[in-house]
């Protein structure tokens, strides 16, 4: 047993331990700020776990999409709708808690088991290694060019559609004109719908 | 007395911690009252398949890297889904000032 795959082992150890205990506490904590940096932490884990798969790409693509973007959104998320509320209680929750765990243990069971009967095809080719962030490309721009245009043109879509969605300010009076808005493009300062029904 | 490790990490280890964490974001997704707690069970689960795609890119497909390219896709959607469902999660919140998952229920039959 060499050095290196002592300390792959090692690595691989440490990052699944953060990994499953960051998912578990991701779903459990009863705090959601600490859910939101901890799902940071698995973020990070996973881009670790790439690495050790021969990705550098790819982990760093996770880290700047997912710790550098999605997670500090979920914060803006958290922080823009930070409001305690005491959440009413409903009956059999305790039971749907057990009867959902049942299910994901279930599922959990199928998939080792599927993970552990399939005659998996190892070992596979060698890995190229380092010369995966130059094959990503030539794939990006040879066989998968038209998925690759498609993911530009639905990155332009979920940018304006957020926008659109989230948007709340209108201005009252023409930035250029100084004449008043049309009012029925303003959105009123009004109570919010349907909060009356349980 | 020496330990019989495996000299390398087998496929199927990749394999369970993703199904570990699947399971984990099937269950916070089921489970969760805060909307915001559902999309990062989402999160959760997108991130557990991009590991089995990973896993099976290295060990199984070392020459065309297939794998790290759907990772990659993945990746995407996943970046334009946490955008969309911020925003509306933003204008549910603005229009039943709760992000309480229960409480969302006029479509319920």
């Amino acid at each position: 047993m060499t050095i290196a795959s002592t300390t792959q082992l090692i690595c691989f150890a440490v990052l699944s331990l953060t990994l499953v205990v960051g998912a578990f506490g991701v779903v459990l904590l009863p705090n959601i700020v600490y859910s939101a940096f901890l799902l940071g932490g698995v973020f990070l884990s996973v881009a670790g776990l790439y690495l050790l798969l021969n990705a550098s790409f790819v982990a760093a693509a996770q880290i700047l999409v997912y710790v550098g973007a999605v997670n500090v959104l979920i914060l803006f998320a958290i922080m823009l709708v930070n409001k305690r509320e005491d959440l009413s209680a409903i009956p059999g929750l305790a039971l749907r808690r057990l009867l959902s765990a049942l299910v994901c243990a279930g599922l959990f069971v199928l998939l080792v088991r599927v993970a552990f009967t399939t005659p998996w095809a190892l070992p596979g080719p060698a890995s190229i290694g380092e010369e995966a962030t130059a094959r990503i490309g030539e794939h990006l721009f040879s066989d998968y060019l038209l998925p690759f245009e498609l993911a530009s043109v639905l990155l332009l879509m979920a940018m304006i559609g957020a926008i659109v969605l989230a948007r709340r300010d209108v201005f009252a009076s023409d930035v250029i004109t100084g004449e008043p808005a049309d009012q029925g493009l303003l959105e009123k300062a009004r109570t919010p719908l349907l909060t009356s029904k349980p | 007395m020496t330990l019989s490790l495996p000299t390398e990490i087998p496929l199927q280890a990749y394999l369970v911690l993703a199904a570990v964490l699947f399971c984990a974001g099937v269950w916070g997704l089921i489970n969760s009252r805060n909307a915001v707690r559902v999309l990062m069970s989402i999160e959760l689960m997108l991130n557990a398949v991009n590991i089995n795609l990973m896993a099976f890119s290295s060990y199984l497909d070392g020459q065309l890297i297939r794998g790290q390219v759907f990772a990659i896709f993945v990746i995407t959607v996943a970046a334009a889904e946490a955008a969309v469902g911020l925003a509306i999660l933003l204008s549910l919140y603005r229009n039943r000032e709760t992000v309480d998952m229960e409480r969302f229920n006029l479509l319920r039959w």
